[in-house]
């Protein structure tokens, strides 16, 4: 074999350990039908943890690219990879405990689960856009079918739809947009296109061709962040689908998106490597970036304001959170990107934990409306108190891990001469406290419902563990402080060939 | 002669028929048909470029690529949407209206 690619797969190995997970558990679920259930879950958790204790060693390598350009190992990779691998590791501990999955065969699940995580790995990584479109469609075609897990559900059956025909359009108009950019400038590797426009790819009529191919494409990553105009379907896809799911969904992929859209708009279309980004004059895709950030934050929060349904009202706040997230990108700075990562760990572990809440109350009420979060505090001040404590790091109250996240992607725009746009989110940060104080009034202030009084709720020790592991991060980061600034500012070198 | 804005034209054509059928279509399968249709609108750009533009053979391996994953795509499509005629005894999109607000 080549030389080259030999020496390429020693940096792959999270990579492979993956996809060799991924065969065994679809094997021994085939083969084992009597202890399949607890040898799926091992096999899966060892398979995550090797591929996680596989991409330490990566943080040393040499910036490169490997297999003739195709994936990127830099730092801003390896970070994602190990961001996302916890994240699918998280949800595989979540997902047993979750009474709507057992219902399930869930061998299944597992696969699905290490499916997209591969696909995740690789999109964080994809420098080629022709890696980058099979990367974004390998996470979106294994997702629809975990949204339609439960097949006799209609709901999840209707999620899956919608999420179906909304992902074929998005990623459809996103390739459409690719094969444009294609035809500019003769390329389909993200180094290669961003010398092609230096040297006048771009210019005259042609600009307006860039212009049109970055909205199609920004289609894709729209669709996969959940950000305005294409978030549409996170609504109703959250609604619908298994809560473990939804969690995932509302963590992996997003994370995995914005992976590949700083990578694509960092080392594709920046005029200048280094310390500070620009853009073509041909094309200002900061602007147009700037206004989705803002309209996504603003429809999320007021949106969210009126729902009823807990799972539908955290999509909306999924949604907002986006948009904080890409106010992290258009800053065009080093501390931009940082703020970015920060958001995005401080993100994982509040949201994840809100949503861990919501699966252990419906496993008891089987319902997710609000108004069943009545009388929480008398049925469990632990889960009451958990739930607190993620909604106000949510509302990004300090001392909680939301507010560093909030203060990082202000404090970038605050920097940048951006003080309006910080401003801004200041302001929908105030709209974002009333339904997340909300939650917290229903669970404690307001009065039971007359009749049978519930009975108390009792976790499972399993419960209680993975619990406390979202808890402690989410109110103890800060005494970490050190050590994530020192990670996420060393994570941020991008290749740039 | 026969040129690459020949085929952009056709491509741009079938791209837009595909984004109508999505919308107004309220036949899941016909939906369907729509996608795959964006889906070859981008796989003939793709090779028009390839031939046309800048004569080398980029374009038409992404190509295959494309086409591999539109058949992956349509198969979780039509088995959702089986799923679907499973549970309404319709494909009719306008049935699937439980999730709203």
């Amino acid at each position: 074999m080549n030389p080259q690619i030999l020496k390429d797969l020693q940096a792959f190995y999270p990579e492979i350990t993956l996809t060799a997970t991924l065969l065994a558990v679809i094997l021994i679920d085939l083969a084992a039908p009597r202890i399949r259930q607890a040898t799926t879950f091992l096999f899966t958790a060892i398979g995550l943890l090797l591929a996680l204790a596989l991409t330490f060693p990566l943080f040393a390598a040499k910036s490169g690219t490997l297999f003739y350009g195709m994936v990127a190992l830099d730092p801003m990779a390896v970070f994602f990879k190990g961001f996302l691998i916890i994240t699918s590791f998280l949800i595989l501990l979540v997902a047993p405990g979750s009474k709507e999955i057992a219902k399930e065969h869930i061998g299944e699940f597992y696969t699905l689960l290490l499916g997209v995580t591969l696909g995740m790995v690789l999109l964080a990584s994809a420098t080629d856009m022709l890696m980058l479109f099979l990367a974004l469609e390998m996470v979106s075609v294994s997702s629809y079918i975990m949204v339609g897990y439960l097949s006799t559900e209609r709901q999840s059956n209707e999620a899956s739809l919608k999420y179906f025909l909304f992902g074929a359009v998005s990623t459809g108009s996103m390739l459409y947009g690719i094969t444009l950019l294609f035809g500019l400038t003769g390329t389909t590797k993200l180094v290669l296109i961003r010398e092609a426009i230096i040297h006048g790819a771009g210019d005259g009529n042609n600009g307006l061709m860039l212009l049109i191919a970055t909205i199609f494409i920004m289609a894709g990553f729209g669709f996969k962040t959940a950000s305005v105009p294409f978030h549409f379907w996170c609504p109703d896809v959250y609604t619908g689908a298994p809560t473990p799911v939804t969690a995932f969904l509302s963590v992996g992929p997003k994370a995995a998106g914005f992976a590949t859209l700083i990578r694509f708009f960092f080392t594709g279309l920046s005029d200048t490597a280094g310390s500070i980004w620009g853009f073509f004059p041909a094309m200002n895709w900061a602007l147009l970036v700037l206004m989705i950030s803002i309209i996504t934050m603003t429809l999320g929060n007021i949106a969210a304001l009126r729902q009823e349904n807990l799972k539908r009202m955290l999509a909306y706040s999924s949604i907002a959170h986006a948009g904080y997230i890409l106010m992290g990108v258009v800053v065009l700075t080093p501390q931009g990107l940082q703020s970015v990562l920060v958001y995005l760990i401080t993100y994982l572990f509040m949201n994840l934990g809100a949503f861990m809440v919501v699966i252990e109350v419906y496993n008891r009420t089987g319902s997710f409306e609000l108004n069943d979060y009545r009388g929480l505090w008398r049925r469990s001040p632990f889960l009451t108190i958990a739930m607190t404590i993620f909604m106000l790091s949510l509302m990004g109250i300090p001392p909680f891990a939301g507010f560093f996240g909030k203060l990082y992607v202000f404090g970038a725009a605050v920097n940048h001469n951006l003080a309006w746009f910080a401003v801004l989110g200041a302001l929908n940060s105030v709209i974002a406290v009333y339904y997340y104080a909300r939650v917290i009034k229903t669970m404690i202030i307001d009065a039971e419902p007359e009749g049978a009084q519930a009975p108390p709720i009792s976790l499972s020790w399993t419960s209680h563990i993975l619990m406390w592991a979202m808890l402690l991060p989410t109110a103890g980061l800060m005494l970490f402080w050190d050590r994530i600034q020192e990670i996420t500012s060393n994570s941020i070198t991008l290749f740039f060939g | 002669m026969i040129g690459l804005s020949h085929y952009l034209i056709i491509s741009a054509a079938l791209f837009s028929l595909g984004i109508m059928a999505v919308m107004t279509r309220k036949n899941a399968v016909n939906v369907l048909m729509g996608v795959e249709l964006i889906l070859n609108s981008a796989n003939l750009n793709l090779v028009a470029f390839s031939r046309y533009a800048w004569m080398n053979l980029d374009g038409q391996l992404y190509a295959v690529f494309v086409i591999v994953i539109a058949a992956a795509e349509a198969a979780v499509g039509l088995a959702i949407v089986l799923s679907m005629y499973r549970l309404l005894k319709s494909v009719n999109l306008d049935k699937a209206d439980t999730l709203k607000g």
